[in-house]
């Protein structure tokens, strides 16, 4: 018999895996959720840091604006000084309607696909939406659009936005596996 | 036509609605102190208020300033904590070239005027988009300082 010190990962593993099968499953219907849900466009205001980011190298963003109470920007430098309700100065600046960060509770940086799409569906943490609001806060909402029309040469997520509600909805069909 | 409140008093303006507010105000309404530095909301120097919210007028399409309390430099005496504002700089030479300073001002005194008495870490996050390129942070964190400590 192998000393029990060698065989305690392999133990350990075993257990992990009769415990909580679930923290290891990854429904195939979220994966194309997962890259649409952490390209930039999404996860450089859905940050769990107390400031936005920007680009696609995610650095924090310049000026050093912070997130606030509100999730608007400081008291005094909300994010609507400088961000308008669509993109401006040729695109130089982004904008679209209600621009801000996700709360907290939103934070997506960091999270598997199987903790975000739990996260994701966590009604305590998503503000109130059921499987039906995501789907159609993720089609209309202007916010989200914006990610799909960036502007200038900003890289858009990787399916187009048809397709991504059209796999969303498989998705919200199918009771939202994670 | 776009109608315009701009320091209290209505304007009339005959501008394309995307035209910058900025441009609105130093080139048809001749209110030349928001200064323009960069032109894409990164440096601070056209800093006015819009109902009362430190705002980049370079980037603000003018169509989305009507309906709207605009307050420029030219008057931000007239608020109480614009004046001392005003008296501090000038106190304490807080001014190098000036070319930032008067979007420093409008940004100083909508801090002011929601905190009175703002720690280092608030005057950061309230002054941080405005940009000095002659470096007079350390004069203008002790001139609010001084103003929030002997007169707030
Ligand atoms: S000129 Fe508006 S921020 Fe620089
Ligand atoms: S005083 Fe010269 S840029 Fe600020």
């Amino acid at each position: 018999m192998k000393p029990l010190r060698q065989s305690l990962p392999l133990i350990f593993g075993l257990a992990l895996l009769g415990l909580c099968p679930s923290s290891l499953a990854q429904s195939p219907l979220f994966a194309p959720i997962y890259e649409v849900l952490t390209h930039p466009r999404c996860l450089n205001c859905h940050t769990a840091t107390d400031f936005p980011r920007q680009g696609d190298e995610r650095r924090r963003h310049d000026q050093l604006v912070v997130r606030g109470d509100d999730n608007h920007g400081a008291p005094t430098l909300q994010c609507s000084a400088c961000h308008q309700d669509r993109n401006v100065a040729d695109d130089e600046v982004p904008g679209a309607p209600h621009w801000a960060l996700a709360p907290l509770s939103m934070a997506w940086e960091g999270l598997s696909p199987q903790e975000l799409c739990v996260a994701l569906k966590d009604l305590d943490k998503n503000g109130n939406r059921d499987l039906n609001d995501l789907l159609h806060h993720m089609s209309e909402d202007a916010l989200v659009l914006w990610g799909w029309s960036p502007g200038q040469n900003r890289s858009r997520p990787p399916y187009e936005h048809e397709e991504f509600v059209r796999l969303l909805s498989l998705w919200v069909n199918a009771g939202g596996p994670c | 036509m776009i109608s315009l409140q701009v320091n209290g008093d209505e304007h009339t303006v005959d501008v394309p609605d995307t035209k910058p507010l900025l441009w609105v105000l130093r080139e048809d309404l001749k209110l030349t102190g928001s200064k323009y530095g960069c032109g894409q909301a990164l440096c601070g120097a056209c800093t006015v208020h819009l109902d009362g919210q430190p705002t980049r007028a370079c980037v603000v399409p003018v169509s989305a300033a009507a309906g709207h309390r605009i307050d420029t430099i030219e008057a931000v005496d007239q608020q109480r904590i614009g004046a001392l504002v005003q008296q501090a700089w000038q106190a304490l030479n807080v001014p190098q070239c000036g070319y930032c300073q008067s979007g420093q001002i409008m940004a100083a005194t909508a801090l002011l005027t929601s905190n009175p008495s703002p720690s280092d870490r608030d005057i950061d996050e309230a002054m941080s988009g405005n940009i000095c390129r002659c470096g007079t942070y350390p004069r203008i964190r002790k001139a609010i300082h001084k103003i929030a400590s002997e007169q707030l």
